[in-house]
């Protein structure tokens, strides 16, 4: 446990509601910390990390996510997978692969699965970069910044681009015996996009951006 | 850390309410986090009856999941097959690939069983004594959040499978409706697993904090 993350005491009398913060999994009732770069705070009771500010995060977020956005253009429209054998070859792309459930009764499954491997992931940084631009030029938020931030906090499960690449692996073992593959330019896209993401997601840190949203400019 | 002379304080018991997404306190009965504008739901009850209900509907889905062809392939040679999740691992041991195929059987079956059942024991456990200390039930309830997601891959091969194996009358693959049921299995534990407070775990341990 980290010094400044004191739980408050039931005898105090409650200080302004501001300077107070629930620990989101336990509900320990703490006074927020004063706190310095490149600490990570965790609480007292449940241990699950509540602040891991660091450096310059707005600058590192937005250019994360505006390499995220660059890489899923060309991965959606680039060839994914090519494939040969007996004479004929068939190329599909990140598209092809959502579409595949297009015919007939499975076409709600080709929206979801374009949701989630395509949309989710576009839609999240968008709306970080939305969000924090501002933030990092130091004016004051775009309007509804912080509907924006919360929509990007709860998709985050939803986007799906890591699970994705490790369905191609799997794929392509399964292909192994049966025909000729040849990776296409957007699965190596696709396969360093998922690597950016992660890099991105473990640098967010919430209470950071909240903070950086309620200080007035 | 927490002692005798620091009691545990909780938000609920300070007469407040703590939002899930931010942190931000807010006084008991606000129904909208002032911060994000996320829900904060006064009544936690409420939230345990969503999660039976997201669990039954995933349950209730993966047992056709099982039952119905994932994949149809028709090939000149041997005309149409069709596979179901478990028939797909047994294929793939049958090539040898044994790592894709502990990973597609990991993820298609224990991983799924694993959090029906590991969801339903923790939402048992908040009714009686529990056996687990709150720290494991918060930790596997935490495993189960971060595992679920994972599920996903058998559809995505599937989907890469059926776009890409298209090679006219040589092999061609196409989709079965188990691969829409599982997803929506998969779909319904994920949001299961969110719907799970960890705060009412934590409540029925009032005292001294470990």
């Amino acid at each position: 446990m980290s010094a400044p993350n004191t739980p408050a005491t039931a005898q105090a009398a409650l200080p302004p509601l501001e300077t107070l913060v629930a620990c989101p999994a336990c509900d320990l009732l703490m006074s927020v910390p004063e706190l310095t770069s490149e600490t990570r705070c965790r609480c007292p009771r449940c241990h699950h990390l509540l602040y891991a500010p660091r450096k310059q995060i707005f600058a590192k977020v937005i250019a994360l996510s505006l390499t995220v956005a660059i890489l899923m253009v060309g991965a959606v429209f680039f060839p994914f997978l090519q494939i040969s054998a007996g004479g004929i070859s068939h190329a599909s792309s990140i598209f092809d692969a959502a579409l595949a459930f297009s015919d007939g009764l499975l076409l709600p499954l080709s929206v979801a699965v374009m949701a989630l491997i395509v949309v989710l992931p576009m839609l999240r940084v968008t709306l970080l970069i939305y969000t924090l631009w501002p933030l990092s030029q130091g004016h004051r938020p775009w309007p509804q910044a912080r509907r924006a931030m919360h929509f990007s906090e709860a998709i985050q499960p939803w986007s799906m681009a890591e699970i994705f690449v490790v369905g191609a692996v799997v794929a392509l073992v399964k292909l192994a015996g049966l025909a000729t593959v040849t990776l296409g330019p957007a699965f190596w896209a696709f396969g360093l996009l998922v690597v950016v993401v992660t890099v991105k997601d473990n640098l967010i840190c919430d209470w950071t951006l909240w903070q950086a949203l309620d200080t007035p400019r | 850390m927490a002692s005798a002379r620091h009691p545990t304080l909780t938000a609920k018991a300070a007469g407040l309410i703590g939002c899930r997404a931010c942190g931000r306190v807010s006084p008991g009965q606000t129904h909208i986090c002032p911060r994000c504008g996320g829900r904060l739901e006064p009544n936690r009850g409420f939230g345990l009856q969503r999660v039976w209900a997201w669990l039954a509907a995933g349950v209730i889905c993966y047992i056709p999941a099982n039952l119905y062809p994932m994949l149809r392939t028709a090939t000149v040679a041997t005309g149409t097959a069709e596979n179901t999740i478990v028939g797909g691992v047994v294929e793939l041991l049958h090539h040898h690939a044994y790592g894709v195929a502990a990973i597609v059987f990991g993820a298609s079956v224990v991983v799924p069983m694993a959090k029906f059942i590991a969801i339903a024991v923790l939402a048992l456990s908040l009714r009686s004594h529990a056996r687990l200390s709150s720290h494991r039930r918060h930790r596997l309830l935490e495993i189960m959040d971060f595992i679920g997601r994972w599920s996903m891959v058998d559809v995505f091969v599937v989907a890469i499978l059926s776009s890409l194996v298209q090679l006219g009358y040589v092999v061609s693959i196409h989709p079965g409706p188990a691969a829409a049921l599982f997803a929506l299995s998969v779909a319904f534990t994920m949001l299961a697993a969110q719907s799970f407070d960890p705060r009412l775990i934590w409540e029925k341990d009032q005292g001294p904090s470990a």
